[in-house]
């Protein structure tokens, strides 16, 4: 079942969904990368939220006009214009008032939906008996997505990565570092606003597929899953597109091959499998990584420090440090050093001198700034360097370099 | 409008809505003051796929587990984002993004695996609540008050919401200080030995139990709306902590009161038959009021001497 | 317990741990891979001024930050008063840089030095007129008391910062810790806050700041602690901040001619 859904043979309408959940995926994967690397994610939530509103204006303004409320397209014209208004009024409380972002976007999004909800019970009084359908954008249905739908959804996903890709460079410069962007002379407030506009469009378009609580889903976790993977930025844009598609081509597969199975959700479910599978698995940023790094690292500094104590004849009072010396064969049982842990507490010693040689001296300005206490000396200066320094120390030359 | 139709058709409503726009009000004065205003927006997501595991595992729509599973969501939620922040080193505001999106999506799916037919359970009245229905049928007048019978009767939403309040108010008052100290300048705190991550979970735990409570009763927009709309436009008119928090549940009365008052008559008085969602009305209207505040209020505009050293 | 102190770098004062007001042994702490400030040992001698000294980024900030428990050290202890930091909270006041402050907070400039009360008020406690008259008494002894009535933010960069030193003021504590009082502040501040801190040593406290203009130590400061990543020298002024450890501290950062210029000023 899930093979047939995977190759498209479930139907006609299956197939819209899943092309349709696709271009969605890729597109706000896409888009959310520029919203997450200006670290305003949450901002699609108040976008997305204020549609509400608009989609009713428009519905009752359709209806009015004696035409038929559902028409698609302009329900998602109305939603676009009241997201741009509380997109607006966002804006302005952030920057006319003390009022800080998130606080902002809690308010436009509650006052919105609010009102949004007062329209939907209104609508729910006209008794025109089509209103049926207008919650679906609450969570998106897909059961009755008509050609005329999918094409709506296919030219809107891509017109907006279209207008992504002109915008690209300037988006990231913005998202990287504002402040430079402007001394470069880049209208930052305009590309922010260019940003939310496309943002907007992926809210708008993928209403009728996920929904309107669920498209944030969309905007955001394809963007951070591809964040794990990439350090440069167009990666990881490519990245969130590509994992952005393969959730929506997934969802939808699993949604057509069985009941109850509801489309939005199961994309986000399966968005968030990767994102998990992210978060632990990345080769640098994931946690498996991140911890096995900071536990060898937290062992070289205790096994360092140790052998620096024990070269100086002090007393280590540190239970773990002790523990690594001996399991490392550097002391025996009682605390006592063995000759390779004598050994390699005098060449750690040494070290320590040649540092500070290297330190005090003017000529090794850009070496000496490299020192943390862990580096190896070795890794930073050539062998006749080091021999120079040894010079200087005098002393005992045995100790192995 | 006489006794008779008053108390038992708008008065527990009234209530319920003003204790409710109150509970969240009191912990989103601190939630907006450390730029976790966003807190009360994961928290009411996530309140659906809790109430929907509660209904799975009990199998009865009974009121204190659906309020156990909303409350452990909150804070199953609150710790799956403070975790994939730190180990994922994201930014809070996309990490909540992740956590209640994908929460929400399994209770959407869980929902729909489940045969709800026979019971009232459904996203809509998850989101926008039914305060109107809150009604008290054995009151006859303002005489009921007295009448230990009629007394009986309350809808018990009121003496939930009521008793919540009274918890919140407890823990604001108890923690005051700290909170405050904590929220300014959480370094200091620190070095006065105030355990702010544990300080810190308190709160958003409080915050949630607040959002749940009131959930049951009035559905999560106005959850939302009132732990930042009240504070934030009090913000606007006062520069001290204790004035912020009066008028905050200033704000938060008259918009549950105006709110509510114009669902109901809005609508008569334009010529209409029938009332709006009084949750709505209510949000739309602690709108209203923080934008007057936002345009009109002393103390709107941020001030000059943010220097850093 | 003699046998902790370090045998390195110029010599300290022998010293028991105990009597130390804040000791510092082995402290390892990294932000992610770099060690900031590694296998540092401090003893900070009690009733005396002492400079934490080096070069930007030598990890001043973060030995003061690890010793008061702000940031958590991969390995080492904090001894303060011959007991753990968490038992002798009470007796360490911190001021610190001006940067970790909600600005746009609602407060008064009162509100914050009553803060510094807290452990005296408890959870509870009102706040009487005592608490207030010695409120007003630390905010006169920075220059302040004509300001206790305004926003917080509303202070300029200075001002701000005698805020602060009146809010540890208020703590009545042993042991003052100043990250970079001095930093961006007028000359008027930096003398205000300059003689209350010496007013505080001749009281008996001990006073640690991390300090950045080698110009004023000599006049400030009675011991320094001078720190690159590992301490460099600790003791006296007139032992440990000399031409020799200021060139191993600062290295080629440091101008020759500025040293030449300090040691002559050393004598």
């Amino acid at each position: 079942m899930i093979w047939d859904a995977l190759t498209l043979q479930l139907g006609y309408n299956a197939t819209l969904v899943a092309i349709g959940a696709t271009l969605l995926g890729v597109s706000a994967g896409v888009t959310g990368t520029f919203l997450f690397l200006r670290k305003r994610a949450l901002v699609s939530d108040a976008i997305s939220h204020a549609t509400l509103p608009g989609v009713c204006l428009a519905f009752m303004v359709l209806v009015a006009l004696g035409g038929d409320g559902r028409n698609l397209l302009g329900l998602l014209a109305g939603s676009a214009i009241s997201a741009w208004v509380g997109l607006l009024c966002m804006n302005w409380l952030t920057r006319r008032t003390r009022l800080a972002e998130d606080a902002a976007i809690g308010a436009i999004l509650s006052v919105f939906f609010g009102f949004g909800i007062v329209l939907l019970t209104i609508i729910q009084t006209m008794g025109v008996g089509r209103q049926a359908g207008l919650e679906g954008f609450l969570l998106g249905s897909t059961a009755g997505m008509l050609w005329a739908d999918a094409m709506i959804i296919a030219i809107g996903g891509a017109a907006t990565l279209l207008l992504v890709l002109i915008l690209r460079r300037p988006m990231t410069l913005v998202a990287f570092d504002p402040e430079y962007a402007a001394a470069r002379g880049l209208p930052i407030h305009r590309i922010d606003l260019a940003m939310m506009g496309l943002v907007m469009a992926v809210t708008v378009v993928g209403l009728k597929i996920v929904g309107l609580i669920l498209i944030v889903a969309l905007l955001i976790i394809p963007a951070v899953t591809a964040r794990f993977w990439s350090e440069r930025s167009e990666h990881v844009v490519l990245l969130a597109g590509l994992a952005g598609g393969l959730a929506g081509y997934i969802g939808a597969a699993i949604s057509a091959s069985a009941p109850n199975l509801p489309t939005g959700p199961i994309i986000v479910l399966v968005s968030f499998a990767f994102f998990v599978l992210s978060l632990f698995c990345a080769p640098k940023r994931g946690v498996l990584a991140a911890v096995l790094r900071h536990l060898r690292f937290q062992r070289r500094v205790h096994i360092r420090q140790g052998l620096l104590a024990l070269a100086q004849g002090q007393k280590i009072y540190e239970p773990l440090t002790l523990r690594l010396l001996r399991r490392a064969g550097l002391v025996r049982p009682d605390g006592v050093a063995t000759d390779t842990g004598k050994a390699r507490a005098g060449k750690a010693l040494r070290d320590e001198k040649r540092w500070e040689i290297v330190r005090g001296d003017q000529a090794h300005e850009a070496t000496a700034a490299l020192y943390d206490g862990m580096r190896d000396i070795e890794t930073v200066m050539t062998h006749d360097q080091i021999a120079e320094i040894d010079r200087q120390i005098g002393g005992p030359q045995g100790v192995p370099a | 409008m006489s006794g008779e139709e008053f108390v038992p058709l708008s008065l527990t409503p009234l209530l319920i809505g003003t204790f409710a726009a109150i509970a969240c009000a009191l912990p989103g004065n601190f939630l907006v003051l450390r730029k976790q205003a966003l807190i009360g927006d994961a928290i009411s997501h996530v309140v659906l796929p809790g109430i929907v595991v509660a209904f799975l595992l009990t199998g009865a729509i009974s009121t204190w587990p659906m309020m156990l599973g909303a409350a452990g969501a909150a804070i199953v939620a609150v710790v799956l984002i403070e975790a994939i922040r730190r180990l994922g080193q994201i930014e809070p505001g996309a990490a909540m993004g992740v956590v209640f999106t994908t929460m929400f999506a399994a209770g959407v799916l869980l929902l729909e695996q489940t045969d709800t037919s026979t019971v009232h359970l459904d996203v809509e009245h998850a989101l926008y609540g039914n305060l109107e229905s809150l009604i008290w049928l054995d009151a006859t007048g303002w005489g009921s008050l007295l009448d230990v019978e009629a007394l009986a009767g309350l809808p018990p939403e009121l003496s939930r919401i009521a008793l919540t309040l009274v918890g919140v108010s407890v823990f604001t008052w108890l923690f005051w200080r700290p909170l405050k100290i904590s929220t300014f300048d959480e370094g200091f705190a620190r070095t006065i030995g105030i355990r702010t991550g544990a300080l810190g979970m308190a709160l958003v735990i409080t915050a949630a139990i607040a959002a749940v409570a009131a959930f049951d009763a009035v559905g999560s927009i106005i959850v939302i709306a009132m732990f930042i709309c009240p504070p934030a436009a009090a913000r606007m008119l006062t520069n001290r902590l204790e004035a912020q928090i009066a008028w905050s549940i200033v704000f938060a009365t008259a918009s549950a009161v105006s709110g509510y008052v114009l669902a109901g008559y809005g609508p008569l008085w334009l010529g209409g038959s029938d009332a709006v969602s009084a949750a709505g009305m209510i949000a739309t209207m602690s709108g209203l009021i923080l934008a007057a505040a936002a345009m009109f209020g002393p103390c709107r505009a941020r001030i000059g001497a943010h220097t850093s050293a | 317990m003699l046998d902790l102190i370090s045998n390195e770098g110029v010599t300290v004062e022998a010293q028991r741990l105990e009597d130390s007001p804040l000791a510092v042994r082995g402290l390892t702490v990294s932000y992610g891979q770099k060690p900031a400030v590694f296998s540092v040992d401090m003893t900070v001698q009690p009733g005396a001024m002492t400079a934490i000294i080096g070069p930007n980024g030598a990890g001043k900030s973060t030995l003061l930050k690890a010793a008061l428990g702000i940031v958590s050290p991969l390995s080492g202890q904090v001894i303060v008063f011959g007991q753990p930091l968490d038992k002798q909270r009470a007796r360490i006041a911190y001021v610190p840089q001006r940067a970790s402050v909600d600005w746009d907070f609602p407060t008064r400039v009162i509100d914050v030095i009553l803060m510094g009360l807290s452990r005296e008020l408890g959870l509870l406690g009102r706040v009487r007129a005592r608490h207030k008259a010695c409120a007003m008494d630390c905010l006169n002894r920075v220059g302040m008391r004509d300001f206790a009535d305004r926003q917080i933010g509303q202070l300029s960069g200075g001002q701000q910062q005698r805020v602060f030193l009146a809010r540890a003021l208020a703590q009545g504590a042993d042991l003052y810790l100043l990250d970079e009082p001095f930093a961006g502040v007028d000359a008027a501040t930096e003398k205000a806050i300059i003689a209350v801190l010496k007013s505080l040593k001749d009281a008996g406290k001990t006073v640690v700041v991390v300090h950045h203009d080698l110009a004023t130590v000599t006049d400030y400061f009675d011991h320094v602690f001078l720190i690159n990543t590992r301490k460099v020298a600790e003791g006296p002024v007139s032992e440990a901040f000399t031409a020799e450890t200021l060139q191993s501290a600062y290295g080629g950062r440091l101008a020759t001619a500025q040293i030449d210029q300090i040691s002559r000023a050393l004598g």
